[in-house]
């Protein structure tokens, strides 16, 4: 993966917040999740940055709110060096999108059961009034070529293909505009080990072939470990720890990082017996209500006072590795 | 070891509309006193359909065991009537389900839940029910038992919940515990912890206990013995170290080649297994994998290999040797 120092993707101090609200006539608002709490990170040229964590830590509604399917709260999030997203609408942000495209985690509900494959992957190109009406369907058959679908499949329904099918589907209509830079949520959770494998290849060879740049999200570290150039640890809202793949699961400096290493099992019966993990006690807390200071400070082995009342500053510990803990 | 459970020739199929599923073709395995059984496979294998078989608990219609024996402690269970196998379920053979939330009743507290089975099958009196109840949330390290249990079940967290149901299945004491996906909903840390909790129930107990996953990792980790199934037929069968070390059917070198790891850095291209498992209802003559094996000869189009020694305790349904490409004598 040729990776440079260009930076596509830069995030600033992004903040996410949806309001809990009581009432029903009258709405009023009692508080907020604190999905995404300011959260800072680049995004290189050609790279695949990998964002790891457990359900409800904030890795979905990043990617979401990078690409403005939210609103952010606040932060910045600047797109090729001059392209501030957050405050873009309408035709201006349409324009944007033709760069960014998304592939999500369900290829069963996220395809429209009631369009043929042609008419969904043919969508964007009308939408952003790409080629001649005519030029369309030869695109689409390419496209569905490309992915490694029968490109004779166009008159075909989503129903009538497998979870792997439905999921090269949406990769096509990603790839459809052309975009430079592709977010992945968790594209390959819904599917079977041995069609994960086909697809992961999939989305490397791409890469490759069109120089694309991913955000990948997913919840299987070892899955991240392989794809990914970079990788961002996600708790509860806030980084707790960035850096190149090799140092991250080699010499991980944050104790979560340490914890959620320590609890993926590996295939090798040897290997599982000698292992120590580092169990957590308890579940991670609402992002309602997130303990004072560290967030990770109640269920954190080395925790002590200083942790549990300021709040760990994002902080570049080496050249390339980031990492919010007062222990490190 | 002495055997627990023997299931001889279980057949299991669908009737549907589309034609009849061959969900479970024929299988026979067993499982020793206090032994861990690891079931490996896709999604439908037929790993699920053989355990709600083995339970008698096949939604009938559309379903029905066609075929085989399942003894257990000397029973078949396939010829029990329906008040005898219901005193079976739960007090000798317990079951967990892969999602905690869809298999409790949100309406009931937690302690209802509980105790139902030992209010069916140990018959305590309402102090020691209470008693076990409290012992059993504390054994699957549940804070504040006691007070825990008159919540209900959304009180809980989803690995909470999981726990409750570990504490439910184990209420009587089984000698058998099948555990269908349990972890497959939790996050890794919670999973750890689950893992963790059977491990030392396992030895504090002695229970056998049927792990089901799709998880090549977590299955490395807590089984004896590991089975690999393939479109309702068990494909391979070892002990857990000869399984990793030498595996030697083609699906689960294919499995084992899709894998990527935590602990390896390896950046060259996964080995996937192309194309998809075949249709259950027109499943094609010969080895149901051949279609998508790299080591297929001639044979495997005709006639479906039976499971075989390789080396002692180590078995494979398959005509090729995967060590020479060539046919096995």
């Amino acid at each position: 993966m040729s990776q440079s120092s260009e930076v596509l993707l830069s995030v600033q101090d992004l903040k996410m917040y949806f309001p809990i609200t009581k009432g029903i006539v009258i709405q009023r608002r009692i508080g907020y999740i604190k999905a995404v709490d300011g959260v800072t990170f680049d995004i290189h040229r050609g790279e695949t940055l990998g964002l790891v964590g457990e359900s409800g830590c904030g890795k979905s509604t990043t990617a979401r709110a990078i690409i403005q399917l939210y609103q952010p709260t606040s932060g910045q999030v600047v797109f090729d060096g001059e392209h501030e997203l957050t405050h873009m609408k309408g035709e201006q942000l349409r324009r944007m999108r033709r760069r960014m495209q998304m592939i999500f985690q369900d290829p069963y509900a996220s395809l429209n059961p009631r369009m043929p494959v042609g008419t969904l992957v043919r969508e964007p190109l009308e939408v952003h009034n790409l080629l001649t009406p005519g030029e369309r369907l030869g695109r689409v058959q390419e496209l569905l070529e490309i992915v490694g679908l029968n490109p004779y499949f166009v008159n075909r329904y989503p129903a009538e293909f497998s979870g792997g099918q439905r999921q090269r589907i949406g990769i096509a209509i990603a790839l459809a505009v052309q975009p430079e830079f592709i977010v992945c949520d968790e594209p390959i959770s819904s599917l079977d080990v041995s069609i994960q494998a086909q697809i992961i290849n999939l989305l490397q060879d791409l890469q490759r072939q069109f120089g694309l740049t991913y955000l990948f999200i997913a919840h299987d570290l070892s899955v991240v470990r392989h794809i990914s150039d970079r990788v961002a640890v996600m708790y509860l809202g806030k980084l707790a720890e960035l850096t190149d793949s090799l140092t991250l699961y080699e010499s991980p400096l944050h104790p979560y990082t340490k914890a959620l290493l320590s609890a993926v099992p590996v295939p090798d019966p040897d290997t599982e017996e000698k292992r120590q993990r580092i169990l957590l006690e308890g579940d991670v807390p609402s992002p309602a209500n997130p303990p004072s200071g560290c967030r990770f400070s109640t269920r954190c082995p080395v925790a002590s006072d200083v942790c549990k009342q300021i709040e760990p500053e994002w902080r570049e510990v080496m050249p390339g590795h980031w990492v919010a803990c007062h222990h490190v | 070891m002495d055997k627990l459970l023997e299931v001889k020739g279980l057949r299991t199929q669908f009737f549907t509309q589309e034609g009849t599923v061959n969900a479970v073709n024929g299988i026979s395995f067993d499982l020793g006193e206090g032994e861990t059984l690891g079931i490996v496979g896709e999604s439908g294998c037929g790993k699920s359909v053989s355990m709600l078989s083995i339970m008698r608990l096949v939604p009938e219609p559309p379903g029905k065991i066609v075929g085989g024996q399942v003894m257990f402690q000397g029973k078949d269970l396939l010829q029990l009537d329906k008040d005898d196998m219901r005193k079976v379920r739960g007090s000798q053979i317990a079951m967990i389900f892969q999602d905690p939330m869809t298999s409790m009743n949100p309406v009931l507290t937690v302690e209802r839940q509980l105790t139902e089975a030992m209010d069916m099958h140990l018959k305590l009196d309402r102090t020691s029910t209470h008693r076990r109840a409290v012992e059993l949330l504390e054994m699957v390290n549940i804070p504040e038992a006691e007070a825990r249990l008159s919540n209900y079940p959304h009180q809980f967290s989803g690995g909470m919940r999981q726990r409750v149901m570990i504490a439910t299945a184990l209420s009587c004491n089984p000698k058998l515990l099948i555990a269908d996906e349990p972890t497959t909903a939790l996050d890794v840390t919670v999973q750890a912890q689950i893992v963790d909790i059977v491990r030392r129930l396992r030895r504090d107990l002695g229970m056998s206990i049927i792990w089901i996953t799709h998880d090549l990792g977590i299955i490395a980790g807590l089984a004896d013995r590991v089975q690999v199934m393939y479109a309702g037929y068990i494909v391979e069968r070892a002990d857990v170290r000869q399984m990793y070390r030498d595996p030697r059917h083609p699906y689960t070198l294919g499995l084992l080649g899709s894998l990527t790891r935590v602990d390896a850095h390896s950046k060259d291209r996964l080995t996937p297994i192309e194309g998809r498992p075949p249709d259950l209802i027109d499943m094609p003559p010969g080895c149901p994998f051949h279609q998508r094996c790299t080591y297929r000869i001639p044979l495997c189009l005709e006639k479906n290999p039976a499971l075989s020694e390789v080396s002692a305790g180590h078995e494979i349904a398959c005509w090729v040797d995967t060590k020479t490409g060539g046919q096995r004598s």
